[in-house]
């Protein structure tokens, strides 16, 4: 009877309570207008939000394109460049007929590159060396411009250039910074013959024919050897208030179109190396190389030749005809270190009957503590015949950027 | 003989010099752009649906890029376009003085194809020949972020042979930092 009592009074509860929670259909209608206000609310909130964001990304893209047009858009600084190189060399050379020893210290060559672009299509560069170290009276060194010109393009492959320039002749003689060779010194052949480095003041075409086929067309103050100077080196006069009576033209093909591969071929004519100063001498230059790269292995091998108007015999019997020529194998053992060889054959007095060639053998190793920064050490075994080669070893440190 | 060679070279060369300067007019501006970077991107996906996307250069990505060309890198992101696993970059490098325009395709990170599209040094341009740029299909990055293969170089165009090799390595390496950024947002 207790139990039925308790159940009736727990009934009667739940149905007061269920009766109590449950709205009416007016409270029902009132709150699904209430949550339609809200949802209204939120979704305008979305479209607002969904509009800050795509306002947000906007901004956000200008921001990012206005930096990066900032920090990569070329300043008005960036059209003029600056480079250089440098090397420093010890020698360590005996004579071999033991009357004279080169044990010297010497900051060869210190160079800057100074370059600027005024347009697209038309730019300035120069190279000023300091040769070693020390210029002025009395000292050994000098200060020389040895590359200041104006290129321009004249159609898509061809350009032109005018004022002071290196001359397309030879491996080294436009390529010649201290990490792209073997050797601390340059090579006999190309600084005793052709006579590298050299330069002229003048005009020059370039361009290319066909793929891989290019050419050098240039005209230029020639040499001038003095009265008692047959050699074509002692005749260079650095366009330093040259003698322009008579101008040379050099000319050059070069084929590129294989990788790994150059052959070129370079022709100079002087038309009188006396620059009008007694009997006319005029002079022809046939210079030609490969350059071939196969993997870790390298060939370089160039003949030069000068023939000379025979009347330059009158200044050293033999010295019409000059040629020498060198080959230089080398392995690159890892990406830092190199070994190389070189036989190596000049001779300023070829048109003599007798043997006046230096003989020349250079072995020795390149290290590369940076593509561009390089050590190096080789040790030269140079005959002549009159005892008057030196051998010895040769070391240097050189730079560029 | 000699001075009648060397004044015929001497009127040969005005005559070149007079023919070219009249060409300058109208071809003057064509120098160096061999392709234009959306023709690049169209030949390279002509067959496919390709998705224009963004590599965000972070302080990781920055760091390993500045390590692969040897100097910082500018710019806060890198656009290239994807289909699939293949993607394509167009990446600048300076040679000696001035950028060369780089396009490098990679699929399965290995390099499907180098092509320069704009060359503007005065010397070194042999390295936009097909014969050349065909040195660098099929290479791979290795594990010091170097191409797994040697490039044969050409004489007196080293520092551009350089810059096309980094451009190289640079594009294997935002490929595959590309590839992983997907990987770890996969489901």
């Amino acid at each position: 009877m207790k139990k039925q009592l308790l159940a009736t009074i727990v009934g009667l509860n739940i149905t007061a309570v269920a009766q109590a929670a449950t709205p009416s259909m007016e409270e029902m209608w009132q709150m699904i207008q209430q949550q339609q206000g809200e949802i209204a609310t939120l979704k305008q909130q979305l479209r607002n939000n969904d509009a800050r964001i795509q306002e947000t990304e906007v901004i956000a893209e200008a921001t990012i394109s206005a930096v990066e047009q900032i920090s990569m858009a070329p300043s008005a600084s960036s059209k003029t460049t600056f480079g250089g190189y440098g090397e420093l060399h010890y020698n360590s050379l005996d004579r071999d007929d033991s009357s004279a020893s080169k044990d010297e210290m010497d900051f060869h060559r210190f160079v800057m590159f100074t370059g600027h672009q005024f347009s697209d299509n038309v730019r300035f560069f120069s190279e000023l060396e300091v040769e070693h170290s020390v210029a002025g009276d009395d000292q050994p060194g000098e200060v020389e411009l040895e590359q200041a010109y104006i290129e321009w393009d004249l159609a898509s492959q061809h350009s032109a250039k005018a004022g002071l320039f290196l001359l397309p002749i030879g491996v080294i003689n436009e390529t010649h910074e201290p990490n792209t060779f073997y050797g601390t010194e340059r090579n006999n052949v190309e600084k005793n013959i052709i006579p590298a480095t050299w330069w002229e003041g003048g005009a020059a075409i370039k361009g290319e024919i066909s793929e891989g086929l290019s050419y050098d067309a240039a005209i230029h103050s020639g040499l001038f050897l003095d009265a008692g100077e047959y050699k074509p080196r002692d005749g260079r006069q650095k366009v330093g208030k040259a003698r322009a009576d008579d101008f040379a033209f050099t000319g050059r093909l070069k084929y590129t179109a294989i990788p790994g591969l150059e052959i070129a071929a370079s022709v100079q004519i002087q038309q009188d190396v006396r620059q009008g100063e007694g009997e006319t001498i005029g002079g022809t230059l046939f210079e030609t190389h490969v350059a071939w790269q196969r993997d870790d292995f390298q060939l370089r091998a160039l003949y030069a030749q000068w023939d000379f108007d025979s009347a330059i015999n009158n200044i050293a019997a033999g010295a019409d005809e000059q040629t020498g020529f060198y080959i230089e194998p080398s392995y690159r053992i890892s990406d830092n270190i190199g070994l190389f060889a070189r036989y190596s054959e000049y001779d300023n007095l070829a048109g003599s009957a007798t043997n006046t060639a230096v003989e020349q053998v250079d072995i020795g190793l390149n290290y590369w503590l940076h593509p561009n920064v390089v050590f190096k050490i080789d040790y030269q075994n140079q005959d002549t015949p009159t005892e008057t080669g030196y051998d010895g070893f040769n070391m240097g440190v050189g730079y560029s950027f | 003989m000699l001075k009648q060679l060397y004044r015929a070279a001497l009127l040969t060369t005005a005559a070149a010099c007079f023919v070219f300067t009249s060409l300058a007019s109208f071809s003057v501006n064509a120098k160096g752009v061999y392709q234009s970077g959306p023709d690049f991107f169209t030949e390279v996906f002509a067959q496919q649906q390709a998705e224009s996307k963004v590599l965000w250069l972070t302080p990781e990505i920055r760091s390993q890029a500045a390590a692969i060309v040897g100097h910082p890198v500018r710019g806060l992101r890198i656009r290239y376009h994807q289909s699939d696993s293949k993607t394509a970059w167009i990446l600048e490098e300076i040679g000696k003085e001035m950028p060369i325009t780089i396009g490098v395709v990679v699929e399965d990170d290995v390099i499907q194809q180098v092509k320069i599209l704009a060359y503007r040094e005065s010397r070194g341009g042999e390295v936009r020949y097909p014969a050349y740029t065909a040195q660098y299909k099929g290479a791979a990055l290795q594990e010091d972020y170097q191409l797994n293969r040697n490039i044969d170089g050409i004489t007196g165009a080293t520092l551009s042979m350089w810059a096309v090799n980094k451009v190289a390595a640079l594009a294997l390496y935002y490929h595959a930092a590309v590839n992983q950024s997907s990987a770890t947002h996969q489901p």
